[in-house]
């Protein structure tokens, strides 16, 4: 094995008549001390790490939470100008809502359904391409999917055309693949066994899909669904370029801008980055990592509640 | 005991004739079922297609026009000159983010894999995995008002220390460059690097790590004998991938950087000084809402370029990926 | 009600490798018939292709003829669901569906199938099919709860529940002890000869007293080689075959003294 050769500071491999001694050589000192080094770089890695999770967490808190007010979650932002300090985020959390439900009814039954294909149906060519081609689509850039919404809609509709069924689009085409992905894991956790039974008692393979796979493996599905729904409710380039952002909610999905809580972030850091508009974009940015918190706690909640055991 | 408390198979059900032509139960619903779950598979691959397509339709207009034509929007520049300073500055600030998470990414990952004890492996694995579910904006947030007042010190007194060295000259506040948005896109691509590497370390047989015990080897030796050589494709892969996410970020650059004037054309190699670069990305974000017409098109032009940086990098990464898998398979 | 089954010149493959050849059966109704032989020699495969659960695997096909009630059950016009429908199994490991009650995985046959059954009706089927597989009086307090919170013993008995709720002509059982303890053995092994008085069972095991205890008739499954396809050996009556076997290579398996 390569490990022997390689190994630059270990003994000499002639064995010697001496009587053998454990102590502690000057070359095992220095292996030592090359050991307790690394040990230390490598925790000292973690805790690096841990430095822009703590700051940011304590940075969003702090300063988010000197804005969250009742008013602040239910007033939208009509009629607010200059330095006036009142003003919410009512319209962009509901039209978070609203696009990001859009884009799960999108992308749920076709990540499902392409899923299933992958794991119960797919064999050969196809399946591998497209298992490829998923794992590839996972590394679109967010923006590069928002200007496909607005080259889309460009052509079928117009130039012009904003509405949050683009950006609906655009966070399904990011969103596609992680279901797929997430999908075809937990079916493959569902033991054959079980789909044999099915076959055995003269259940046709579809009913034995959908009753006997889809139902034991519930739980692991819906986690996924609400684990990629976390990733792409936070998405803010997409919705730049597809809905932008207006003062008011507006319930239309397919006509006109719409809020977003990640856009509504960026335009008050962008309109006044030492003022008001800052201190709107810190509690911008709480409430809506409340949400993906509240997203990823539902999912642990989902899959530890109601999972089936497996021996 | 008796017999009649069974199902009688006789009048039960009454069996039916195995080759009745009329009666094939769930022939239809095989084959719906099968088509549409087919029909979703292949509607994801024509998606990838249409990204492409619906780009390239758009973008046609500036690809085809004279320099003239869109000098407006793009201050003279031509649509290649345009491109490629962008093309440029992406590059350069992925580049810069990788060597600052990829080395750190591994540190971690063998942290998790074979340094932690098991019982802090898990949440320390999980406390990396929550850097990425933050949002890209709420990054840009805590870069622009944490990060930057907070590197300013630091990059004056790189820049004057090693004044010598071009490429960290020159140094002036704010700390609104290039590297500042590079620390951010490191922060953002930290997790799937590690979580990518932490797989393959795990994956490291049980043999060779004991074969390296067995040897004498310390921890360290472990790691580094056994270890890491094994995981050395999975490295490579995570890091492509990590290469692909900072490529193709938007909101942090947006945030952070201040680009360079709109019309010049640089490639400039000082990343501690601001107003030199930008990228594709960011560049589409600031400019679309002023955009119309051509010069959408010459935006859609530039977020081509991105898709097809970007779409060859995650090929690359997966196709290691896919290599790797087939071969550990087959031991 | 239970019909025989006439095996002629059946071949198995798994893509292009033969693994079962030239298999000539007859399996008699009302009576149950064993398929011993050593590991790899495709008696459990030969049984999966009776009701042709073989084909699930991709690529798995089959050649030649099986033939119940005068039909070819590989005939052009005969779906293989129609098929599992009348010829039932039970496997190696119990595997109760375990996101269903007792109860839900006993009608599991009926409702999977998206029949309606009304609530007298069923209750009356559970009842029937647990007293069938001698577990009523086991469960009867708990239909409601998990079936996967019963013993080994029990999961399979209630499998075997499953597949005669179906009323099925047939049932084909792979190696159904191999995974219990000798007193839930004990207790499937009873459950067999019960069942055999409506029910043509064909059994694979891998036990020889389990096969001598159990069986009408045996059928012995070899290699020549390994490499080569299975084939049966020879059949006969379970007393000839364990008394007095024509072959020699069924009297060294038999007695113990083989490779």
């Amino acid at each position: 094995m390569a490990v022997q050769t390689q190994s630059p500071t270990g003994p000499t491999p002639t064995p010697t008549d001496a009587a053998p001694s454990f102590a502690t050589t000057a070359s095992g000192r220095r292996r030592k001390r090359t050991n307790t080094i690394m040990a230390v770089v490598v925790t000292v890695a973690f805790l690096i790490a841990l430095i822009p999770l703590i700051s940011l967490l304590v940075e969003v808190v702090v300063r988010g939470g000197k804005m969250i007010s009742w008013d602040f979650l239910t007033t939208d932002m009509a009629g607010v100008f200059g330095d006036m300090t009142t003003g919410g985020v009512e319209h962009a959390i509901l039209g978070t809502l609203q696009i990001t439900a859009l884009a799960t009814l999108i992308s749920a039954p076709i990540g499902l359904l392409a899923a299933i294909y992958l794991v119960e149906y797919g064999t050969g060519r196809l399946a591998k391409t497209l298992t490829f081609f998923v794992d590839v689509m996972t590394g679109i850039p967010s923006i590069v999917a928002g200007l496909f919404a607005v080259a889309l809609f460009a052509l079928l509709v117009g130039p012009a055309y904003r509405s949050g069924l683009m950006a609906a689009v655009a966070l399904s085409v990011l969103m596609i693949p992680v279901v797929v992905r997430s999908c075809e894991e937990m079916l493959r956790l569902v033991p054959n066994e079980l789909r044999e039974a099915a076959y055995a008692l003269g259940v046709p393979k579809w009913l034995t899909i959908i009753k006997v796979v889809l139902r034991t493996s519930l739980a692991g599905i819906v986690t996924s669904i609400v684990l990629a729904i976390a990733r792409v409710i936070g998405e803010t380039a997409p919705l730049l370029l597809t809905v932008g952002i207006v003062t008011t909610v507006n319930t239309n999905m397919l006509d006109g801008r719409v809020a977003t809580l990640p856009v509504f972030a960026y335009s008050q850091y962008a309109q006044d980055s030492q003022g008001v508009g800052a201190d709107r974009a810190w509690g911008a940015a709480l409430v809506l990592i409340v949400m993906i918190m509240l997203l990823n706690l539902v999912a642990r909640f989902i899959s530890r509640r109601f999972s089936i055991a497996e021996k | 005991m008796s017999t009649d408390v069974r199902p009688d198979p006789v009048d039960a059900v009454a069996p039916e004739p195995l080759s009745d032509h009329t009666k094939h139960p769930g022939r239809f619903g095989n084959r719906l079922f099968s088509g549409i779950s087919l029909a979703s598979g292949i509607l994801i691959l024509a998606t990838l297609v249409a990204v492409a397509a619906f780009l390239l339709r758009e973008a046609l207009p500036a690809i085809t026009s004279s320099t003239q034509d869109i000098a407006d929007f793009t201050r003279g520049l031509s649509l290649g000159q345009y491109i490629a300073p962008l093309v440029f500055g992406t590059v350069l600030a992925a580049i810069i983010a990788l060597v600052i998470a990829v080395p750190l990414s591994i540190a971690i990952a063998l942290f998790i894999a074979h340094y932690a004890p098991k019982r802090l492996a898990g949440p320390v694995a999980y406390a990396i995995d929550l850097l990425a579910a933050i949002p890209s904006v709420v990054y840009g947030l805590w870069g622009f008002y944490w990060l930057v007042p907070l590197v300013g010190p630091f990059f004056d007194w790189v820049s004057t220390t090693f004044s010598f060295i071009p490429l960290l000259a020159d140094y002036a506040p704010p700390a609104k460059n290039i590297t500042s948005a590079a620390v951010v896109l490191a922060v953002m691509v930290l997790p799937i690097v590690t979580a990518v590497s932490r797989e393959v370390f795990l994956q490291t047989p049980r043999l060779h790590i004991e074969a390296s015990l067995a040897l004498g080897a310390t921890r360290w030796e472990v790691a580094r004998m056994a270890i890491l050589p094994f995981g050395r494709s999975g490295v490579i892969s995570a890091s492509m991938l990590g290469l692909g996410r900072a490529l193709g970020e938007t909101m942090a650059v947006l945030m952070i950087l201040a680009p360079f004037a709109k019309g010049s054309s640089f490639f400039s190699w000082h990343i501690l000084q601001s107003a030199q670069h930008q990228t594709i990305a960011a560049n589409i974000a600031q400019q679309i809402r002023e955009a119309h017409g051509l010069s959408v098109s010459v935006l859609i032009a530039s977020g081509l370029a991105l898709f097809a940086i970007t779409l060859v990098v995650n090929m690359i990464a997966r196709w290691i990926v896919s290599r790797r898998a087939a071969f550990s398979g087959a031991n | 009600m239970s019909k025989r089954i006439d095996v002629s010149d059946l071949d198995i493959y798994y893509g292009d490798f033969l693994a079962v050849k030239g298999v000539n059966m007859a399996i008699e109704p009302r009576s149950v018939t064993a398929l011993i032989g050593p590991s790899g020699c495709g008696k459990s495969t030969f049984l999966r292709t009776l009701n042709r659960m073989h084909e699930v695997i991709p690529k798995a096909r089959v050649e030649g003829k099986a033939v119940m009630d005068g039909v070819d059950i590989y005939g052009r016009d005969v779906d293989p669901v129609e098929v599992r429908r009348q010829i039932g199994m039970v496997f190696q490991r119990p595997n109760p569906f375990p996101t269903m009650s007792i109860k839900e995985n006993v009608l599991a046959g009926v409702k999977l199938n998206n029949k309606r059954l009304s609530r007298s009706d069923a209750d009356a089927l559970v009842e029937r099919s647990l007293r069938g597989a001698n577990l009523w009086n086991e469960v009867k307090d708990r239909l409601d709860k998990p079936g996967s919170g019963l013993s080994g013993g029990q999961q399979q008995r209630l499998c075997i529940a499953r597949a005669i709720a179906v009323s099925p002509q047939v049932l084909l059982m792979d190696e159904p002890c191999s995974a219990l303890d000798p007193i839930s053995t004990l207790a499937i092994e009873d459950l067999i000869a019960e069942l055999k008085a409506d029910y043509t069972i064909v059994i694979v095991t891998h036990n020889m007293q389990q096969a001598s205890r159990v069986s009408d008739r045996t059928g012995f499954f070899n290699l020549e080689a390994t490499g080569k396809p299975g084939q049966l050996v020879e059949m006969d009556d379970t007393t000839t075959m364990f008394s007095a076997p024509s072959q020699k290579q069924t009297e060294d398996y038999i007695s113990g003294r083989f490779g």
